[in-house]
């Protein structure tokens, strides 16, 4: 489906100092360095998977979605979806794969987004029977209802991603690639996102790859996630198992009927928070049957219950162990 | 994308087009107004032909000239180059890339749906003009008025092919703008949108007559007001379209080298 092979996208970027100087010497001399935005990545991906695609700011992970959608010519290595060269962006390949990106719109700012619902009818040749059914699935499912007689730019941020979203679906793609699709959308349409990526993925088989700073974006959809660092694989596998690897500790979360000394509960594990008659602990995966079993004998407890840490936090400390690890060596 | 799914695309795109341009149907007649040079060039030499004779044009002449300059060069226009060369650096062209269209064949959609707008205002404005400032000027010959047709698709296709080549020079160039604004300059002046080539010095003539800035204007001009045999008229058409092709040959082959270092920048 996905098989992406030793893949580099280098680039070279013209440097300069600021200031008016500066700016009169890069008339003459214009220095420019290598940027390695991927640099030998490879990974493979089934159809129907769900996949988040990991990394901080410049990891590399937009740029390796536009060598996967077809819209840059890697420097080296195999890139094949669906069979298809992206770089050759036939037009079977186009018409079986999307690309959501939250930060730009396909929807024409000056028409309402029924335009181009239109548009995008005709140049993907979609049936008229399909286009009307796939476009009253939409319709519900994301009620844009209302939405489609009005125009784009009078549409709020959240509403206008969800037309994004539809537009970006009327050909029932075989592949998404989605980048950032909650940027900047509040808890509940984040959350109404989500559902609709789901359902659209169970539904059609449709394959995932998803790139979201938002961790309940990846946590909600993608079982598998793929960590990426100054354009290098670092992690390829199920979330859980890099969760246990990263961060072998364990959240507790104790609610009690009174306030109680931080003593007694440091005596447990390490205190992260304490606020009035609750706190949170974090305990060492070996620690836990006899921190549970301290917590039981000797707190007033009301509530307690045992989760994984964050995956902000196991995302933050798997950086760290990277960096380090890339300043050891020689 | 195959050239029969263009086909069955292009109604869609010119009705977005159309709803586009109506859209901005203000700033668009703002647009159209601004050019107003021949206006300006023909108060000039109104003013030169009134104070003496000048070879081949009367008053009349001019006035013929200019408003046929000004009808050819409304309908003619295009505004890819800067569209074009806005989305290359922003990369935003990756939105149109997704599509299973090339993008120039949206563009030129999306240009084109303009021409019925601007002939709202600019054909009445001609036959108006024509009618009585300009009457007995233009051509009598009915078979240089079919070609007056062919003439204007060549110009507006040339006309679009060159602004999509230097447009995509920005794949290349940091921008390709400054570039453009020189290919206007030379243009202005090589075109027949300042002064009528029959003018120039016989030596820069008989160069502006060949080269592919004629093409875009002056040679339609020469067409409506009769300036040309049939003959003539129709082997300049031959040269006029051969120019279309080079053009496009050269759009081609400079797109698909300069989509190898697309950035898609942001997002």
């Amino acid at each position: 489906m996905i098989d992406v092979r030793d893949l580099r996208k280098h680039y070279q970027v013209h440097r300069r100092d600021p200031g008016m100087r500066a700016a009169l010497r890069s008339l003459f001399h214009r220095p420019t360095e290598t940027v390695r935005a991927v640099d030998g990545i490879s990974f493979h991906i089934d159809e129907a998977e769900r996949v988040g695609f990991l990394g901080p700011n410049g990891a590399g992970k937009t740029t390796t979605l536009k060598c996967l959608a077809g819209l840059l010519y890697p420097t080296s290595g195999e890139v094949s979806v669906l069979g298809h060269l992206p770089r050759l962006r036939a037009t079977a390949f186009l018409q079986s794969i999307t690309l959501v990106m939250g930060q730009k719109q396909q929807l024409l700012w000056d028409l309402p987004p029924a335009e181009t619902f239109l548009l995008n009818r005709a140049i993907y040749d979609i049936p008229q029977k399909e286009y009307a059914e796939t476009l009253s699935e939409l319709t519900r499912l994301l009620e844009l209802g209302p939405l489609l007689g009005k125009p784009t730019r009078q549409l709020s941020l959240g509403e206008r991603m969800k037309c994004e979203l539809a537009v970006a679906l009327l050909h029932r793609p075989r592949v998404l690639f989605l980048d950032e699709p909650t940027i900047g959308l509040d808890v509940s349409m984040q959350a109404t996102v989500r559902t609709f990526v789901r359902e659209y993925n169970e539904r059609f088989s449709a394959t995932v790859l998803l790139t979201s700073h938002y961790m309940d974006d990846v946590t909600a959809l993608c079982p598998r996630v793929i960590v990426i660092d100054k354009g290098r694989l670092i992690y390829d596998g199920a979330l859980d198992e890099l969760v246990r690897r990263v961060r072998p500790d364990k959240r507790v979360n104790l609610r009690l009927s009174r306030p109680v000394e931080r003593a007694d509960l440091a005596r447990l594990g390490r205190v992260i928070e304490q606020k009035d008659a609750s706190a949170i602990l974090q305990i060492g995966k070996d620690q836990l049957q006899a921190a549970v079993a301290g917590a039981l004998a000797s707190l007033p407890l009301v509530d307690l219950t045992i989760e994984d840490p964050p995956l902000e936090e196991v995302m933050r400390d798997l950086f760290a162990q990277e960096t380090e690890r890339r300043e050891a060596l020689p | 994308m195959s050239v029969r799914a263009a086909v069955r695309a292009y109604p869609a795109l010119l009705r977005t087009g159309f709803a586009g341009a109506v859209a901005y149907r203000a700033e668009f007649l703002i647009w159209m107004f601004s050019t107003n040079m021949p206006l300006v060039m023909l108060a000039i030499w109104s003013a030169v032909a009134r104070e003496g004779p000048v070879p081949g044009y009367s008053q009349k002449g001019f006035t013929a000239y200019y408003l046929c300059t000004l009808l050819v060069r409304m309908m003619t226009g295009s505004w890819v180059v800067w569209e074009l060369t806005m989305e290359i650096r922003q990369g935003t062209l990756a939105l149109r890339l997704l599509r299973p269209l090339h993008p120039l064949i949206a563009y030129s959609a999306e240009n084109l749906a303009a021409v019925p707008l601007r002939g709202v205002l600019a054909i009445p404005l001609a036959v108006v003009l024509l009618a009585t400032a300009g009457r007995g000027s233009l051509a009598t010959d009915p078979r240089l008025w079919i070609m007056f047709i062919p003439a204007m698709m060549g110009a507006w296709l040339l006309t679009f092919l060159v602004m999509a080549l230097i447009g995509t020079l920005s794949l290349y160039l940091e921008s390709a703008v400054s570039l453009f604004e020189a290919w206007l300059g030379l243009s202005a002046v090589l075109s027949g949108y300042l002064v009528p080539l029959d003018l120039f010095p016989e030596s820069i003539a008989r160069v502006a007559r060949v080269l592919p800035f004629r093409f875009l204007l002056s040679y339609p001009v020469e067409v409506l007001l009769g300036r040309l045999s049939a003959t003539q008229a129709l082997l300049l058409l031959a040269a006029q379209w051969g120019y279309v092709a080079v053009a496009f040959i050269a759009v081609v082959v400079v797109w698909r080298a300069g989509m190898k270092r697309f950035g898609a920048y942001g997002g």
